[in-house]
């Protein structure tokens, strides 16, 4: 089964980065917001049939491997797709798209003006940047298109100034660790050139098994892990997420939070499991006595902080901090259970947290604030962008049928594999608390009454479908979770098995 | 209609009974029509299938898979049927008593009522028919969900404070402990599916099966065992229909049916018995029981006291199942019965002097008999099934549960299940004679007082009528459970 | 010591990293912290540049005269590294003046303090 013309289909990898990258400077020239918006809608899709036809292709005939221009690899850059970032492709671009529907109204309400040709340009650069990274296979071309995501996501953020000014500072102070964090990948990646003379991460792989030993490697890989960490604000280098998500326009927060994160777990993934090696690092280096407890910490801190925010959209930006140290949880595992469950959470949590943030949007909207006493008597005014927030909330504790409950389920399992009994109880624990802080939203948005003489409609559907669709996805992946878990599962034992 | 369908009917039409009590809420007659209908359907779905599992067949569905190797499927055993007949019988029961109550009472938000209560059976359904622990699981869990706004339904301050008591402990106490508890099983033993005979037998020995029944036993927070029973008594700021179907019948069952579900289904009497990890938990049933009814004598508020007996109650079922013996199991299985009728008529009593007189503490309700003889009469029947005394259901029950006892060698137990039953006498049998035979004093006046609404009359002269047909013919519900011990 | 001055390029990035991250960290004036995060970003392609030479090497031309080439690929790697300092460092500056815009001040206690209130 193909979706494109067979030329179409030989360059799926390369299209999949230049259609957003052409289209963005394109739409920056449309000065009516309304077409911007048409014409960055129908990119967003284009991407997702893209990534989806590359998702069939790579589930049929095994990675692609794209020469870019021709230059064969380890010389030119090389695209290369297998299962593992097929799927984080198609889940940033499923997210891309359906953000982008939501983005319509949400960008006139809360950014508008003129500035609104300007947040799609950003949005589909942004987007560009996280599908080259993922899409990649080469060290330093990574790197660049990090940055391409990152400097348009600054961006995307500040846009909220026109609400808050911090949305300024939040945006400078992710620009500053954001930028120290790239550097000190490139760092990381200069130090293994030295050694290796290499930046295909393939060939890093390869040249890299035989010197375990080389200290400039070790700090190399340091430098890599840290600057990662910083981008995918693992704790304690998390500082820069909490105001980025609280202040930045709604659209941008539920596309940055489902999908900038992701990607980056994606790229530890990628640099932890493919180009060292689980020999080196877990076996030589003992890394999971590291990772794990930063791990677990990173599961209760943030959100023992998001019981305490009366702000619901800081609130869910330190859930998402918790959420990805169950990522790094289950890595740190280091076995093909554990990765299945890191590759499904980075979907599952994509899904929930989009439709989350997405649901704050329209509370935004209608009642002019996301801070807990907005919420007051929301149940019965807003009852469809409630219940939403309802079932997303369940997912993020991990109710069975949804799909919060299937990341535990795995990360649970591998940590039952692993024999390590404490851990599995101190996962659950730690979802005990997402009871509590979504709880609190629970209680005020059900049992408090409306705020005198406010009159507030439901959200339009504008905002109620989107929002509906993922948080939807959440619920039907809850339920059916066979054909996400074959992808995450094959993507993992893909993983840790040749390291290819 | 075949059983496959019969099953899938009857997890349906509550559900869509619900939609349709939410489509009608702005006509109530219309609204209590449609639960009545679909309840009666329900009990009529679920009845066609009691013949089959009587010829001894287990007809089951499997709808889909939901993880590889874990599906959502549902089989009809014994004990589920038991179980479904009891849930979906009383809910018409419930209904009726339902209608004349909350209009009785003016309540609000009548619909959003009606609705998750129907919400709520059809998860005792999903929880009865359940055929792997995960489909259990997942129903058990909407059973809490769904329960939730039945219990914070007044949504005031207390409710509030209650609704989170009720969510944080069987919340708590499911993911932390039962969830656990069941992916350890899974990667022990590689499958969910209740099976007879158990399916941890062989794949794990020593102290690990101690651990891990009794994470399942306190993780069932459902059943109420000590020191994870508090939600139910904070539960009972809920509606009167709602303190007796759920927090009587279908929730508290649903616990106790779980631990036996598991007992039998995923350890295995056999297993179990050769074992001597149950001795503690027989000791944490057995401490339930006794300290149960002690907290019930000091009770002056007449729902909390029959929570607090519900708790000791609930006790002797998980007793029955930690002392795996055949007839302990049987035992078990028919208390759940048994007591559902005894403690629904004790709390349709309840609501309805509640209805009647606004009065809610017992010591309000002196010389009460006359104004209301029918209900205290009711009341009489009830307490007497819950004691165990002849000519009442409760007493066949407490006769099983004793001689599994003796059949494990367990006297001490059944010096436990006397000194319960003595309880049992001293704090309920004294609230039917103070108002039947004391005369009421100043500050309690009785005059202008009327009986109970007629609905909520018929409803309790069904269940009371249930208790004395349970004790006439026991053999029915002795018959349908035998066969769970195996051959 | 000879060990050291044959890597004296090394001392010359670790120190100039230094300084730049010192400068991000300490500096409460905005401007200050963008100039420390290009000192910051300087030095890595100093570690770069420098690693791809080798003494004697001329550029990659191919001719008869020549048989020692210095590395071409750091340089070039890092002049798309410099392009994207440009940007961020750019980028800053723009935020910096809509901050000041928005706040009046660019020291970034005089911005916590506002906030603060607010």
């Amino acid at each position: 089964m193909t979706l494109f013309p067979a030329v179409v289909e030989a360059h799926l990898a390369v299209l999949l980065i230049v259609v957003p990258l052409i289209a963005a400077p394109l739409c920056s020239l449309l000065r009516r917001e309304s077409l911007a918006w048409i014409f960055a809608a129908a990119v967003s899709v284009v991407c997702l049939a893209l990534a989806v036809a590359i998702l069939g292709q790579v589930m049929a005939n095994g990675p692609i491997a794209y020469e870019m221009g021709g230059w064969a690899s380890p010389w030119g850059i090389e695209f290369r797709i297998d299962r593992l970032n097929a799927f984080v492709l198609v889940i940033v671009s499923a997210i891309a798209a359906v953000v982008m529907w939501y983005a319509h109204g949400s960008v006139r309400a809360e950014i508008g003006g003129d500035q609104q040709p300007h947040y799609y340009t950003l949005y589909l650069l942004c987007l560009t940047g996280l599908l080259g990274v993922t899409a990649t296979g080469d060290a330093f071309n990574l790197f660049v298109f990090l940055e391409i995501s990152s400097l348009s996501s600054y961006v995307l953020i500040s846009l909220g100034a026109g609400r808050d000014r911090r949305a300024l500072t939040a945006a400078f102070t992710y620009l500053v660790m954001g930028t120290i964090g790239a550097t000190f990948y490139v760092i990381g990646i200069g130090l293994l050139y030295m050694v290796t003379g290499t930046l295909n991460m393939a060939d890093l792989a390869v040249r890299l098994a035989p010197l375990a030993d080389n200290t400039t490697v070790l700090a190399g890989f340091a430098f890599i892990m840290v600057g990662l960490s910083l981008k995918l604000a693992l704790f304690p280098l998390h500082l820069w997420l909490p105001n980025a998500y609280t202040y930045a326009p709604s659209a941008v927060t539920a596309f940055l939070a489902a999908t900038a994160t992701k990607v980056a777990v994606y790229v530890l993934l990628r640099f932890l499991f493919t180009v060292f090696g689980t020999d080196y690092l877990f076996e030589e280096l003992t890394l999971n006595g590291f990772l794990l407890p930063l791990a677990v910490i990173a599961m209760f801190i943030p959100s023992l902080v998001a019981i305490f925010q009366t702000n619901i959209k800081r609130m869910l930006a330190y859930s998402s901090v918790a959420q990805l140290g169950y990522m790094v949880l289950g890595l740190s595992f280091a076995s093909i259970t554990g990765v299945t469950a890191t590759v499904i959470h980075l979907f599952n949590h994509a899904v929930t947290k989009g439709g989350l943030f997405m649901a704050l949007g329209a509370v935004l909207l209608r009642t002019g604030g996301v801070s807990l006493q907005n919420m007051a008597g929301l149940g019965r005014q807003m009852p469809l962008t409630m219940a939403a927030f309802v079932v997303g909330g369940f997912s993020l504790i991990g109710v069975p049928t949804t799909v919060g409950f299937i990341s535990k389920w795995y990360l649970i399992l591998a940590a039952l594999e692993d024999g390590r009994w404490p851990i599995a109880f101190l996962i659950l624990a730690s979802s005990l608390l997402a009871v509590i802080y979504i709880w609190r939203v629970v209680e005020v948005a059900y049992f408090q009454p409306a705020l005198e003489g406010r009159k507030i409609e439901e959200a339009p559907l504008s905002y109620l479908i989107p929002t509906w669709l993922l948080i939807g996805a959440s619920l039907y992946f809850g339920v059916d979770a066979t054909y996400t878990l074959e992808v995450a599962g094959s993507a993992a034992a893909h993983l840790m098995g040749n390291g290819g | 209609m075949t059983a496959h369908d019969a099953i899938l009917l009857s997890l349906s039409i509550p559900l869509a009974g619900a939609g349709l009590i939410a489509l009608f809420g702005v006509r109530p007659n219309l609204r209590e029509t449609v639960t009545l209908i679909t309840a009666g359907a329900l009990f009529a779905t679920v009845a066609t299938l009691y013949p089959v599992v009587t010829a001894g067949e287990l007809p089951s569905v499997t709808l889909f898979e939901m993880l590889p190797g874990l599906s959502i499927s549902f089989e009809v055993e014994p004990l589920g049927m038991m179980f479904a007949l009891i849930a979906s019988f009383l809910w018409i029961v419930t209904t009726i008593y339902a209608i004349g109550y909350m209009r009785g009472h003016h309540e609000e938000n009548q619909t959003r009522f009606y609705a998750f209560f129907a919400i709520a059976i059809a998860a005792t359904m999903g929880v009865a028919f359940a055929g792997n622990m995960l489909t259990l699981f997942i129903f058990y869990e909407i059973l809490t969900l769904s329960t939730f706004p039945l219990v914070t339904h007044a949504g005031t301050d207390e409710a509030k404070r209650a609704g989170r008591v009720y969510l944080g402990i069987l919340l708590g106490t499911s993911i932390g402990l039962q969830l656990l508890a069941m992916i350890a099983t899974w990667a022990i033993a590689g499958t969910l599916e209740f099976q007879e005979g158990g399916i941890l037998d062989g794949n794990i020995t020593g102290p690990a099966v101690g651990i891990l029944l009794a994470m399942y036993v306190f993780g069932i927070g459902k059943a109420a065992v000590m020191p994870f029973h508090r939600w139910l008594p904070a539960a009972m700021v809920a509606p009167t229909p709602v303190s007796a179907l759920l927090h009587a019948v279908a929730v508290v069952k649903a616990g106790v049916f779980t631990v036996l579900k598991v007992t039998v289904y995923i350890f295995g009497i056999d297993f179990l018995r050769n074992l001597d990890v149950t001795q503690w938990l027989q000791i944490a049933a057995a401490a339930t029981i006794v300290l149960g009814s002690l907290v019930a004598m000091t009770k002056d508020n007449l729902k909390a006291r029959l929570a607090y007996s519900t708790i000791s109650q609930l006790g002797y079922v998980v007793l029955g199942a930690m002392l795996v013996t055949p007839l302990a199991i049987v035992g078990s299985g028919m208390h759940i019965a048994m007591h559902a009728f005894g403690k629904i008529t004790l709390f349709f009593c309840a609501g309805a002097i509640m209805v009647a007189s606004h009065k809610s503490e017992i010591s309000q309700m002196r010389g009460l008999g006359r104004a209301m003889p029918y209900t205290m009469a009711a009341f009489f029947i009830g307490s007497l099934s819950i004691i165990g005394l002849p000519p009442m259901g409760g007493l066949w029950s407490k006769w099983y549960l004793v001689l599994g006892a003796l059949d494990a060698q367990q006297v001490w137990l059944v010096v436990v299940l006397m000194l319960s039953s003595v309880l049992n006498i001293a704090y309920l049998l004294p609230i039917p004679f103070r108002a039947f035979f004391s005369t009421p004093n100043g500050d309690t006046e009785t005059a202008g007082i009327k009986e109970a609404p007629t609905a909520c009359l018929i409803a309790i002269g069904i269940t009371s009528v249930g208790c004395i047909v349970l004790f006439l013919f026991p053999d029915a519900v002795y018959n349908l459970l035998q066969p769970i011990t195996g051959p | 010591m000879t060990e050291v001055m044959s890597h004296f390029n090394y001392l010359v990035v670790v120190v100039l990293m230094m300084i730049g991250f010192y400068i991000v960290i300490s500096g409460s004036n905005l401007v200050k912290k963008v100039v420390g995060l290009s000192i910051f970003q300087v030095s890595v392609f100093l570690l770069y540049i420098s690693m791809g030479k080798i003494i004697g090497g001329t550029a990659p031309i191919l001719d008869d005269r020549f048989t020692v080439y210095s590395n071409p690929l750091p340089h070039v790697l890092i002049l798309t590294a410099i392009v994207v300092g440009v940007a961020t460092t750019a980028l800053a500056g723009a935020l910096i003046v809509r901050i000041n815009e928005a706040y009046g001040s660019i020291e970034e206690d005089e911005i916590y303090r506002q906030d603060g209130d607010a």
